[in-house]
């Protein structure tokens, strides 16, 4: 666990960037700090690494006060990640994850077998081991800053908007295989993001800076949604906190309509299967024009990308798979209205 | 032409040999110097503006007037070539420590935050981060001072030691052109695979640098 007793951090020149703030990260989870740019969430992460020494209050790691401990020793034991990877230009891919193995005296041999293996790890190929980091992508950059900040095996990791300068798409694969991956090391993360939408993906806990090093509000991503504690934060939080709120409801028990009547056809749509019984495509008005399926949901699947597909797709209805990938049942508008009220009712009483 | 290198071969290449340890040994101390002083001027940064103007101040010192003025200062001889290997010296370090300097600085960003939040400690961080980044601007420097002390230590000849110079003034003497023209192109050629060696030297030393130029 993270702890920040009233930490405040005044620059010289008296800029207040941290102010009194006094929070705690638990142990193995992904604690957020989300707010806009300027309101000191990046000096927050850095003064847990000593990067940035607080002005008063202390920070401790599982109770022992960071500033009591050798710097560099202490940064050896925290993986750090930041915005553009900042991965050594003049070192392989393999030598740059091995960086901190090196210092803690690991021989090199072995530091670079197990770079090649963190490799696979966060998704890259073995062959990239050798490259240098000019010759990789903006995304690939990134994961090998990920496998460099893990390959120490560090219980706490550090991350300051990682994945901020990616575009959307290889941001979303990134965003995902994150989440895989921290569900198999379960690390003590603390993440720096001013994307709401990021936050609440990614975060166990989400902390809400506002201006000065203020805390706004600290909850789950549900709780920021559902009861945000102030106008900030629910401006903050955006006027769209409905549609996001899905995301924490599952299709599990969801009412579907049998999937027979829209292969019959409702209002000139029909669902084409293929011999398996796989979804395979709308057809309008009878005409030869197949519509590709958008996508189908499954019972794990949330609400929101449920709602996603109805909207989306011509007859209004999201097509639910099993496991096989057969077409099982279709959700309509008024089911998916159904079962948030249920959902609701449930979480109230 | 043939004749006057085949009667004179053995001098020639004693001026040669001479006019290299002359411009070269010069490099590798100016370097020596310039590392420390270019990374002082960097670490306390205070330190920077008075070290840069040092350097220009000592690079503007007309080469003759610093020959001259050694043997005083280092209380050698007049013929000493300690005079031309300490003044050439000056001027590689008066080059090289700004080059250092802005080499070190232009370095500093999001590899070597990172390097300070992994835990290197600074005297490593130096060695295994900084300086092999700013490897390649140090090197173009480098290139600069060696080809630039191949040139003035022919001015040398003027006070008695001065490597292929020799072939001038002896040409100036008697009137011959042919040592002025074997010294010329000697002097030349000299420059050049000096100048090819560091830059294959650059190439063994920062692959990644290439890759990332490509
Ligand atoms: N080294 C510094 N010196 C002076 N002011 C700083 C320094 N670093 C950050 N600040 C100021 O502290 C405030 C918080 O900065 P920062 O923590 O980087 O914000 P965020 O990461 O939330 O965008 C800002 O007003 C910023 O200008
Ligand atoms: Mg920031």
């Amino acid at each position: 666990m993270i702890t920040f007793d009233a930490v405040t951090k005044a620059f010289p020149g008296g800029t207040v960037a941290v102010d009194n703030l006094s929070i705690e990260l638990p142990t193995g989870q992904i604690t957020v700090f989300v707010g806009p740019s300027g309101c000191g969430k990046t000096t927050s992460l850095r003064m847990i690494n000593r990067l940035i020494e607080p002005t008063s209050g202390t920070i401790s790691i599982d109770g022992e006060d960071v500033t009591k401990q050798d710097a560099a020793v202490l940064r050896r034991k925290i993986g750090y990640v930041i915005q553009h990877a900042g991965l050594f230009p003049h070192r392989t891919v393999q030598d740059n994850i091995a960086t901190v193995p090196l210092l803690n005296g690991v021989n090199k041999k072995q530091a670079r077998e197990n770079a090649v293996e963190l490799l696979g790890r966060v998704g890259l190929d073995a062959s990239m081991a050798t490259r240098y980091p000019a010759q990789l992508s903006g995304g690939q950059q990134q994961r090998v800053g990920v496998a460099r900040a893990l390959a120490a095996d560090p219980p706490v990791m550090l991350m300051d908007e990682p994945f901020s300068a990616v575009d959307p798409i290889v941001r979303d694969g990134l965003q995902k295989e994150f989440l895989r991956l921290q569900a198999e090391v379960g690390k003590t993360i603390a993440f720096v993001t001013h994307d709401i939408d990021e936050a609440i993906k990614l975060g166990d806990t989400v902390a809400v800076f506002r201006e000065g090093g203020h805390l706004a509000q600290v909850g789950t991503p549900q709780e920021l949604l559902d009861d945000p504690a102030d106008d900030f934060v629910a401006d903050f939080v955006g006027r769209d906190r409905g549609f996001r709120g899905l995301s924490f409801v599952t299709a599990e028990g969801l009412e579907v309509e049998p999937v027979q009547t829209y292969v019959d056809g409702v209002r000139g749509v029909r669902l084409l299967l293929d011999d398996a019984g796989r979804p395979r495509g709308w057809t309008v008005n009878g005409s030869d024009d197949v519509r590709a399926i958008t996508g189908t949901f499954t019972k794990q699947d949330s609400l929101r990308l449920v709602t996603d597909l109805a909207i989306s797709s011509p007859a209004g209805v999201a097509v639910r798979v099993d496991g096989d990938g057969v077409a099982d049942g279709a959700a309509t508008h008024a089911s998916i209205a159904d079962h948030l009220a249920d959902a609701r009712r449930e979480s109230a009483g | 032409m043939i004749e006057y290198i085949q009667n004179n071969y053995s001098e020639i290449l004693t001026d040669l040999g001479q006019h290299i340890w002359l411009a070269l040994v010069p490099v590798v101390l100016g370097v020596i110097f310039a590392l420390p002083v270019g990374y002082l001027a960097v670490r306390r940064g205070w330190l920077y503006q008075p070290i840069v103007n040092l350097g220009g101040v000592l690079y503007s010192i007309p080469s003759l007037a610093l020959f001259l003025i050694m043997p005083a200062i280092l209380g050698t001889g007049t013929l000493s070539p300690l005079n031309i290997v300490v003044s050439l010296a000056v001027y590689t370090f008066a080059l090289l420590t700004r080059t250092v300097a802005d080499a070190l600085l232009s370095v500093q960003g999001q590899a070597t935050q990172a390097a300070e939040a992994m835990g290197f400690r600074p005297f490593r961080q130096l060695l295994q981060v900084e300086l092999p980044m700013a490897l390649p601007v140090m090197l173009a420097g480098v290139r600069v001072a060696t080809v630039a002390n191949i040139s003035l230590v022919s001015v040398g000849a003027l006070i008695g030691v001065g490597g292929l110079g020799a072939l001038f003034t002896r040409g100036l003497q008697l009137g011959f052109m042919e040592p002025i023209i074997v010294g010329i192109v000697l002097s030349v050629l000299l420059a050049a695979v000096c100048d090819i060696a560091i830059v294959l030297l650059q190439r063994r030393l920062t692959p990644w640098d290439r890759v990332a130029t490509r």
